[in-house]
């Protein structure tokens, strides 16, 4: 039985493949249409999908969408008449684009659908399940876990921010949900905006941000903005917020609270930023903290999943797995929007069609987040050729050798292999390496390859039986979805000097062995590299390690910033003559920047759009 | 056809039938922002000139 899940229209579509309850394919459409959080119908996914299973969308069973177009509309309308008449402009903007088209989603689906096959039926093939309920299975149908308690939390979907489930064996019951317009990712996202990024997709910066600052408007927050209840409930005090009925996400009346109006984009941060940073991801900490508990003592269940955009915050994450309420979590890697196209199509297979789960042997169900295109090493040359690049094509063993070397040997190293990554993290498929050892590679890879702010922080890769040695984390985190201290150990012991420094000062202290993963705070977003899931990888950390004595490594994500993460080796290809990247490695192919064509170097710096 | 008879449907499943006067109002002026190319208020206008 083959089930393909959709999720489109707002931000992040994909698409999703499961093939008799295995996840055979799995892709974001950003990747293939090269637009950062694309939005439109997942043409491109969907036929790498369909691709990939063979046998095209006549073979497919049922297509689930990821959410459902009437209760949203629902919510739309009854919030309007709630803020009338405020937000008229907003409705004005709204209404006539659901009018022509996002009502009518139905059709418009079974239109796009019959391009991939004429007599394709919406009536009996396509099925609507609810936003969170799309989270929901995401988080626990692939999850190593028998029975578990089931939290998602985002934005907002149809009407609930967020919710609370059980899941056992193939079922999954909804117990609450918390209803727009009170949603904590919301709150997050007006912070988000009031510090001068972008909704959507700077709130990985904001989280970033945090630890150069103090959390003092936290109580501010919670006196004024947010009504926090023990069990973990909240609502909002829509006097501050803008989003219901304006065209913003705060109110005049937010700005006045915190003394000043928002930042701009590109406008310097400052101490006080910072700080602010630093308190929404308490309050948020808090909060999350609250409903963890308030679910352990009432469900009783022992493992957790978690699933939405606010699940993306690792650590949050990290606090949840180290409060020890529950015995084991599992974050869903895709966690936004784009693996509601997962949840859709799991839910449709376990509860509408009532299958069984696979056995797990203890192995969650995502395979790594391996789940994008691959290319044969024949496929890689004959497209680097023809992007006229210069490289030499070597065994398995002398790839990773001279991986390895050149990672020792300070360069950043573009990593272009097997399958690609289902979700925002770059897992060791499309990434860019660097040696986690060297105190100039935070700000090399910032300024010079990634072209972002120099504050962000990044991730280290590290074999997975060398984690406890060097970090404080007891369990595996192949999806760098959790955070945790840099063992004591590896630090290094900071002079009364620098103990004194504030803010951005902060930055440029070597603060441990591996300074260019290590956090200000001495955090850090982990990601444990198993053989079972990538060898590749693990090869050339291991590899690496040989060489250094080092199993940690830099990995961050194939791209720079405004870029969707590199699907061909052409993207590759391209980003690496656009950057300084220094070494690209595409399968079992080796170029060195030096070899290149110069005339063939792009300019990568304003090539996108910033996010 | 079969879009009316969904969202009839749900109004009943969600029993929110005092949706329906906002809705059919809403076709209207979405039905004239169409015919008139433009804004909904249009033709109403240009009757009086």
């Amino acid at each position: 039985m083959r089930i393909l899940g959709v999720s489109a229209f707002y931000h992040d579509s994909a698409a999703v493949l499961i093939d008799d309850g295995r996840i055979a394919a799995a892709a974001q459409e950003e990747r293939f249409s090269r637009q950062k959080h694309d939005a439109s119908f997942p043409e491109k996914a969907i036929a790498y999908c369909l691709e990939q299973a063979g046998g095209g969308l006549g073979k497919v069973d049922y297509v689930a969408f990821y959410d459902k177009p009437f209760l949203k509309f629902e919510r739309l309308l009854e919030t309007y008449l709630a803020f009338a008449p405020k937000g008229f402009q907003s409705f004005r903007m709204a209404i006539p684009l659901w009018l022509k088209e996002k009502l009518f989603q139905k059709n418009l689906l079974g239109r796009e659908f019959r391009k991939f096959d004429d007599g394709f039926d919406g009536r009996e093939k396509l099925l609507f399940a609810e936003h969170h309920q799309s989270h929901a299975a995401s988080a626990f149908f692939p999850s190593p876990f028998e029975d578990a308690a089931v939290l998602t939390m985002d934005g907002v979907g149809e009407w609930a921010t967020t919710s609370v489930a059980l899941g056992s064996g193939n079922r999954l019951e909804m117990i609450k949900e918390i209803h727009f317009p009170h949603s904590l990712g919301l709150l997050y996202s007006a912070f988000t905006y009031y510090t001068g990024f972008r909704v959507n997709s700077g709130e990985y910066k904001l989280m970033g941000l945090a630890p150069y600052g103090e959390p003092r408007y936290a109580g501010l927050i919670t006196d004024n903005l947010i009504d926090v209840k023990s069990d973990g409930s909240f609502r909002l005090d829509q006097s501050y917020f803008d989003y219901c009925s304006g065209l913003t996400m705060t109110k005049p009346r937010f700005h006045d609270l915190f003394g000043a109006p928002p930042r701009r984009p590109e406008e310097l941060l400052t101490q006080r930023h910072m700080d602010l940073a630093a308190s929404i991801q308490a309050v948020t900490e808090d909060v999350v903290l609250k409903i963890t508990r308030w679910l352990a003592d009432e469900t009783g269940a022992s493992n957790l999943c978690l699933a939405g955009g606010v699940a993306l915050n690792c650590v949050a994450n990290g606090k949840v797995l180290g409060d020890g309420r529950f015995a084991d979590i599992w974050i869903q890697p895709a966690a936004g929007d784009a693996g509601g196209a997962l949840g859709a199509a799991l839910l449709v297979y376990h509860r509408f069609m009532d299958r069984s789960r696979r056995p797990l042997d203890g192995q969650d169900a995502m395979r790594g987040s391996f789940l994008g295109p691959e290319f044969t090493q024949s496929q890689i040359e004959e497209r680097l050729l023809r992007a006229e690049a210069k490289f030499t094509s070597m065994s398995d063993g002398e790839t990773i050798a001279a991986a390895a070397a050149a990672l020792a040997d300070g360069k950043a190293v573009g990593w272009f292999q097997g399958r690609m990554e289902f979700g925002p993290r770059a897992l060791g498929g499309r990434s860019i390496l660097g040696d986690a050892r060297s105190p100039a590679m935070q700000k090399i890879l910032n300024l010079k390859v990634k072209y972002r702010e120099s504050f962000r922080p990044f991730a280290p890769s590290v074999l997975a039986e060398d984690l406890a040695d060097w970090f404080e984390l007891d369990r595996q985190s192949p999806y760098m979805l959790v955070v945790a201290d840099v063992a004591k150990k590896r630090r290094r012991q900071m002079s009364d000097e620098e103990k004194t420094l504030f803010g951005i000062d902060k930055l440029n202290v070597v603060r441990s062995e591996i300074p260019a993963v290590t956090h200000v705070d001495y955090s850090a977003r982990i990601q444990t590299v198993h053989t079972s899931t990538n060898p590749r990888y693990h090869a050339l950390i291991k590899r690496f390690k040989d060489l250094t004595g080092c199993p940690v490594i830099v990995n961050t994500s194939f791209n720079v910033r405004g870029e969707p993460i590199v699907c061909t080796p052409e993207d590759a290809f391209y980003c690496f003559m656009g950057t300084e990247i220094d070494v690209l490695v595409a399968g079992n192919c080796y170029l060195d920047k030096e070899d290149q064509d110069t005339s063939l170097k792009r300019d990568y710096k304003d090539a996108f759009e910033l996010d | 056809m079969e879009f009316l008879i969904e969202l009839w449907a749900f109004m009943r499943a969600r029993k929110k039938f005092w949706l329906l006067p906002i809705i059919v109002v809403m076709a209207l002026f979405g039905g004239l922002v169409v015919l008139s190319q433009g804004s909904a208020v249009a033709p109403f206008i240009y009757t009086i000139f």
